[in-house]
């Protein structure tokens, strides 16, 4: 091991200088996420509060300060200060003047504003997304919600107006605003399953199990999360439904053994996870329903943490010790041509980009005793094993999964004795902490 | 035959004996006796301090007597006419007290009771089956990210694995556990191997397979929690404990 770790040194010294070279990084990294492109210079202006309702100022606080953050968390916007706005607060096509946000110092492409109203417990918001420097014909989006009037409502509001601009000006790609993101929390005494939001309000808990419960995989339906869960006779994946609130069954997750890290097909229709059933932690496959169940690797030592290519479920990436220390490996979905995609270090906890181009995983590329490695994201392009580290000097980083948007990364980053969740552009800028009680742990985020 | 020459060789003593008193001149006549000064007759006391004792604790004893010419005491033998002695009686006893004198006896007695040592404190089989069982099926440890059976595992566990072949009726679980270094899945898998390897070990041993269940802890249950090479040493086990 330890010949082989120094004969690839110069290999890696190599490749990594190669890709810090700033210009290559991004070109490659960005292609295909949108985040290569020239960022669209946004104004997103406060609203109109129109009426006199007493709840209309607070509803309206929350929406624009919603609006601004999914807009700037977007990845694809540079975003005006809003102490460089124009005074007034225009809450119609009418009452906008457009070359005020067109020239210096506003500067704005694209402008979002409009108005809002609470009457009668309803909430009631237009919005519009104007071109600011066509003045012939400057109406890119116009929309028009109506909701109970809750706070709440008013940011899952301001979350549908975002993401309706992000899907029209970030290259087709569905925006994230209205996505969910499933955890591990310690905060309630055991280690339960939790959700939040993508931006990490309405933090609530999911399982109350009173064991140990890990690894939580949202289902693409969004109707129920796996786990895995340690009961009396060791380790199952276990099944919480959203829909009806509740633990329900998964038989193919409890023969005796280690069973863990459950990984969802993109249409939902099967299940990988690490069983030891046959006496050394291998991936199975199994059904939603959990028939069909069928082993797919047969090697001595660990193999565990699959995740499917979403783009045509017929691969996947996992963990596996058959060599020593874990390394990323991928393989066709029936256990042929399996390919190692890392080449040393210890790697850990792959998950596969939307597009299918990358995976994203925690790679301490100097892992031993006494070596000075950092456990760091990464992400690597399939085709030509180029990797790029998105996460430096920063605690002990792991399990990133990747947003449905392909812009963003969620993932884990142990500071001391503290893990909280953190997210970040999938170029490694823009990292923000989610959560901030407790400790927190193997973020998961929804596909839609 | 030798109790026969015995017998003969006394008697022939005896009336030798006889014979040579017969042979003895003759005293002159006894003057009638004096009239007799009636001897007083003897007093007897005995106390005991304390007269209520721990086994093991101790007790004097104190007598007094006049008159007398022989004193005894019971279980002492002879003794002073008046005196002070400790004694540490195991069990509760009467000091019986016997003086004699010219005058005739006098008795005295003083009785200790012992109380039996309080029913505790150290019980006749030593330790609980849990204790025992801690004691002889020690934990194994291994290297960093791997599951091979170490060399100084292997006695360990041979010594676990005798324990286990004389107390067949104890069932165990193994548990299998990592540091804190690396992912928690991939520490799940380790850990499951680990404990596995150790089965496997105490099969081969000779124990049965039914008798063992396996568990993984990765490393959801540290032992201990700091970022040291002793903790991560600490943490990388395989640990038995009684299947209840």
């Amino acid at each position: 091991m330890k010949f082989r770790f120094q004969l690839f040194l110069p290999a890696f010294a190599l490749l990594s200088a190669l890709i810090s070279l700033p210009a290559q990084a991004q070109d490659w990294v960005r292609t295909g996420s949108n985040l290569g492109s020239q960022p669209i210079r946004m104004a997103s202006l406060d609203f109109k509060p129109v009426g006199g309702d007493a709840q209309t100022p607070a509803l309206k606080a929350t929406f624009d300060s919603t609006l601004f953050n999914d807009l700037r968390n977007a990845g694809i916007f540079d975003m005006v200060s809003k102490s460089f706005l124009p005074p007034g607060t225009p809450g119609s096509p009418q009452e906008i003047n457009l070359s005020s946000y067109a020239n210096e110092p506003v500067n704005a492409s694209m402008a979002a504003f409009g108005a809002l109203s609470a009457s009668g417990g309803r909430l009631t918001v237009y919005g519009w997304l104007f071109d600011v420097h066509n003045q012939a014909n400057p109406q890119v989006l116009g929309k028009q919600y109506n909701e109970a009037a809750s706070m709440d409502m008013a940011r899952t509001i301001a979350h549908r107006f975002a993401d309706e601009i992000i899907a029209r000006l970030g290259g087709g790609v569905n925006g994230i605003a209205e996505t969910k993101i499933y955890f591990i929390s310690t905060r309630s005494g055991s280690k339960e399953v939790w959700a939040m939001d993508y931006d990490g309000e309405n933090q609530h808990q999911v399982t109350h199990l009173g064991t140990i419960s890990i690894s939580p995989r949202i289902s693409p339906d969004g109707s129920r999360v796996a786990f895995a869960s340690l009961g009396k006779e060791g380790w199952s994946i276990r099944m919480f439904s959203l829909d009806l609130n509740r633990m329900v069954s998964f038989p193919a997750g409890t023969a005796g053994g280690a069973n863990q890290s459950p990984a969802w097909s993109s249409d939902g229709a099967k299940l990988a996870f690490s069983s030891s059933r046959s006496g050394d932690p291998e991936i199975w496959i199994s059904d939603a329903s959990g028939s069909g169940l069928h082993r797919v690797t047969a090697f001595r030592g660990p193999d565990v943490a699959p995740t499917w290519n979403p783009r045509t479920n017929a691969q996947i990436a996992w963990v596996s010790g058959r060599t020593g220390l874990p390394q990323i490996y991928v393989m066709d979905q029936d256990g042929a041509n399996v390919q190692r995609m890392t080449d040393g270090g210890y790697a850990i906890s792959p998950s596969w980009s939307p597009n299918g181009q990358f995976l994203t995983f925690s790679w301490n590329r100097k892992y031993g005793p006494g070596a000075p490695g950092g456990q760091d994201i990464y992400i690597m392009d399939i085709a030509s094993k180029r990797w790029l580290q998105l996460t430096h000097d920063a605690g002990s980083n792991d399990f990133p999964s990747w947003a449905p948007d392909g812009r963003h990364i969620v993932f884990e980053r142990q500071v001391g004795g503290r893990t909280q969740i953190w997210s970040m552009l999938a170029d490694g800028t823009e990292q923000h902490q989610l959560t901030t009680t407790g400790s927190n742990f193997m973020p998961n985020w929804s596909w839609k | 035959m030798k109790f026969g020459q015995k017998m003969l060789v006394s008697a022939a003593v005896l009336i030798a004996l006889v014979s040579v008193a017969g042979c003895k001149k003759k005293v002159a006549p006894v003057a009638p006796p004096p009239p007799a000064v009636a001897a007083p007759a003897p007093t007897a006391q005995i106390t005991a301090t304390p007269t209520s004792i721990s086994s093991g604790d101790q007790v004097t004893l104190t007598w007094k007597t006049t008159d007398a010419t022989s004193v005894s005491i019971d279980g002492l033998g002879d003794v002073p006419s008046s005196g002070v002695k400790t004694v540490t009686p195991t069990e509760s006893t009467t000091y019986h007290l016997v003086a004699k004198g010219d005058g005739g006896s006098a008795e005295a007695s003083a009785r200790v009771t012992v109380n039996p040592p309080p029913a505790v404190a150290v019980p006749t089989n030593t330790m609980s089956e849990e204790e025992e069982f801690r004691a002889n099926v020690q934990d194994i440890f291994y290297d960093y990210d791997t599951y091979d059976i170490r060399a100084d595992a292997q006695a360990t566990l041979s010594h676990d694995a005798s324990y286990l072949a004389s107390h067949p009726n104890i069932r165990v679980v193994i548990g299998g556990y990592c540091d804190e270094r690396g992912s928690n899945e991939y520490n799940l898998a380790l850990g499951q191997n680990r404990a596995d390897a150790a089965k496997n070990a105490l099969v081969t041993a000779g124990v049965a397979a039914s008798r063992i269940r396996v568990i993984s802890y990765g490393k959801e249950k540290p032992f201990c929690s700091e970022s040291t090479e002793e903790c991560w040493q600490q943490n990388r086990r395989a640990g038995f404990s009684i299947d209840r």
